[in-house]
């Protein structure tokens, strides 16, 4: 006799803790296997690349803030050198030092976040409470160097807003020195624990091939092994003059994921230190005055000036029509900006790539057959920030 | 086999396409490949299974729109080779109304950019598992990233503290979102599009 089983689907979120933002995910359940995961987005969807075609493109910058606000600076990046490719626009050496340090900050402050929040949900509370002093010392960088926290609004079209002081890159470089010890310490929590790895080893397994075809990049990527780094094999800014390991997995599973996170974070830290070390004096934003504003003291003395600040925050820059599609190497993966200007002052189209999309497109494929508890466990692996899935 | 660079993939395209590509253009180093929709099964699956191009990964599709053209919108296809460390861009054209041909079988990946470019735009496509609106809200009507789709939308939701519960209400603004029309007399479009139509004249001359 065969026995009829009926599925029960659970409501996971929007309000779900581990649902890391606003996630509603309709998960059918056969007992505690989940059959089929249908996850509902776009609750935090503000149509960010509708409010784009309405503004200049020094307006358009800080809504990449707001994206992924984990790491924020990492898609300013992006936007940044898609319309500098379409202006054709040299960026002075010192500024693509300075944008690297804070992209890496940026990486380092995306995955501590990531890891000890993932951690959070299968059970260890500790790391978070490590991870996010640390953070908070990260975010203080940004708040010296830009005046915020969060959303930075810090890159401009061909450099920086503005120089950073001596006593931060100093104080960047102590950073650095100590935080090593700290990743040792999150390590020494995790790596071994043995409920942190009931929960991950072998938990949401991607292939290869399968990684590939759901269109992942980044640590997804690369955590089923394939060396794929953006930094490494397009290299965009002065990653070419860097040297850094790109680490990979070996099985795809969260475990290793966690781990390529954890080795990237002190990549990141060897990056910023050779940066620190090459960094040169000079000019921090392109000195073309058609697209980069006059600085203070010029706006008293000069009228040129004065009419080229009005024109410049009234009006903004022309762009020259053509399309372009730019990435960088987000801490989540690839984030792309494809930029269509029609010669205006504002972009006509820019569509925004987000890696976090495609990564939680595969949550159904990810998660059939496994049990409910490891849904936060996947979940927290892939790395969902809502502000960029949604966007 | 491997291809060195962006222009012998432009080569190796064309020559095996032929006919299908209506146009190939390289701008600032990026390849785009214009073709028509009856046309896009085929040419996508080219890219991915042939031995040098080796197109793996769809990275995005992008919707675009142009009110003013016979042939409305444009699909953009995005799509990256890891051996071959190239991008390329693929453009249809397509009528509003007209249906494309899904994709979601030979990238999985594109059940939700799908789902996405018909949410923003309304294009249908033909064999989609599961074509529903991806971002915008339960019931939402319009498409909003349609030029012609006014920025702050039909509806306003709010809390109504008579009623007891979340309504929906036509929107109202005390102001009008200010558009200013930057093309200025003294540099603008206008006068720019006066200066080709004038040189435009002199070589017709």
């Amino acid at each position: 006799m065969t026995k009829k089983t009926k599925t029960l689907s659970l409501n996971f979120g929007p309000q779900h803790p581990a649902a890391h933002g606003v996630l509603r995910l309709i998960l059918e359940l056969d007992g505690e296997v989940v059959e089929k995961a249908d996850p509902h987005i776009g609750l935090l969807h503000r149509g960010t690349e509708k409010l784009i075609e309405q503004k200049t493109y020094t307006q358009a910058l800080p809504y990449f803030d707001r994206l992924d606000y984990v790491a924020p600076m990492n898609q300013e990046h992006a936007f940044a050198l898609a319309t500098e490719k379409l202006l054709n626009l040299e960026v002075p050496i010192r500024a693509k030092y300075i944008r690297v340090i804070f992209c890496e900050i940026g990486r380092i402050l995306s995955h501590i976040m990531n890891v000890t929040t993932q951690a959070l949900d299968v059970g260890a509370l500790t790391p978070s409470l490590w991870g996010f002093e640390e953070r908070e010392t990260l975010m203080t960088f940004y708040e010296r160097a830009s005046g915020s926290r969060l959303h930075a609004n810090y890159f401009r079209t061909g450099g920086v807003h503005q120089d950073i002081p001596t006593k931060l890159i100093e104080d960047i470089e102590k950073f650095c020195k100590n935080f090593p010890k700290i990743i040792d310490d999150l390590e020494g929590l995790l790596t071994d624990n043995r409920i942190f790895k009931q929960r991950n080893v072998e938990i949401g397994i991607v292939t290869k091939q399968e990684a590939l075809d759901h269109s992942f990049s980044g640590v997804m990527l690369r955590g089923s092994g394939v060396a794929w780094d953006l930094r490494k094999s397009q290299p965009y800014e002065c990653y070419r003059d860097l040297e850094f390991k790109v680490p990979v997995g070996k099985n795809g599973d969260c475990y290793d994921r966690y781990m390529c996170r954890m080795q990237e974070m002190r990549e990141s830290v060897k990056i910023i230190l050779q940066c620190i070390e090459k960094i040169p004096k000079g000019p921090i934003k392109s000195i073309d005055g058609k697209i980069s504003p006059p600085n203070r003291n010029d706006l008293k003395e000069s009228m040129e000036a004065l009419i080229h600040h009005f024109k410049l925050f009234t009006e903004g820059y022309r762009v020259p029509a053509g399309d372009v599609y730019t990435a960088v190497e987000a801490p989540k993966g690839e984030f792309g900006v494809y930029l269509i200007s029609d010669g205006t002052n504002k972009p006509y189209r820019c569509k925004i790539r987000a890696p976090g999309f495609s990564h939680l497109q595969a949550m159904d494929y990810l998660i059939r057959g496994h049990m409910l508890a490891d849904v936060p466990a996947v979940l927290g692996s892939l790395d969902i920030v809502f502000g960029e899935v949604d966007r | 086999m491997l291809l060195e660079n962006i222009q012998k993939l432009e080569k190796v395209v064309n020559s095996e396409l032929t006919t299908k590509v209506k146009n190939s253009d390289i701008a600032f180093d990026e390849l785009l490949l214009e073709i028509n929709h009856e046309e896009l099964i085929n040419v996508i699956q080219f890219l991915k299974s042939n031995d040098q191009c080796k197109f793996r990964q769809l990275i995005d599709i992008a919707g675009v729109d142009y009110p003013e053209e016979e042939k409305r919108f444009k699909l953009v296809y995005l799509f990256l080779s890891h051996e071959n460390n190239f991008r390329i861009k693929l453009s249809v054209n397509i009528e509003i109304r007209k249906k494309v041909s899904s994709i979601t079988k030979i990238f999985p990946s594109a059940n939700w950019m799908e789902r996405e470019v018909f949410d923003m735009y309304g294009i249908e496509f033909e064999g989609h598992p599961d074509l529903r609106r991806i971002l915008t809200d339960y019931n939402f009507e319009g498409h909003p990233l349609r030029k012609d789709f006014p920025l702050t939308g039909f509806n306003e939701v709010r809390y109504s503290e008579k009623e007891k519960k979340v309504i929906y209400e036509p929107v109202k603004l005390e102001q009008n979102y200010r558009n200013f029309d930057f093309s200025s007399p003294w540099e603008g479009t206008k006068y720019i599009k006066e200066i080709k139509k004038k040189s435009n004249d002199d070589k017709k001359n």
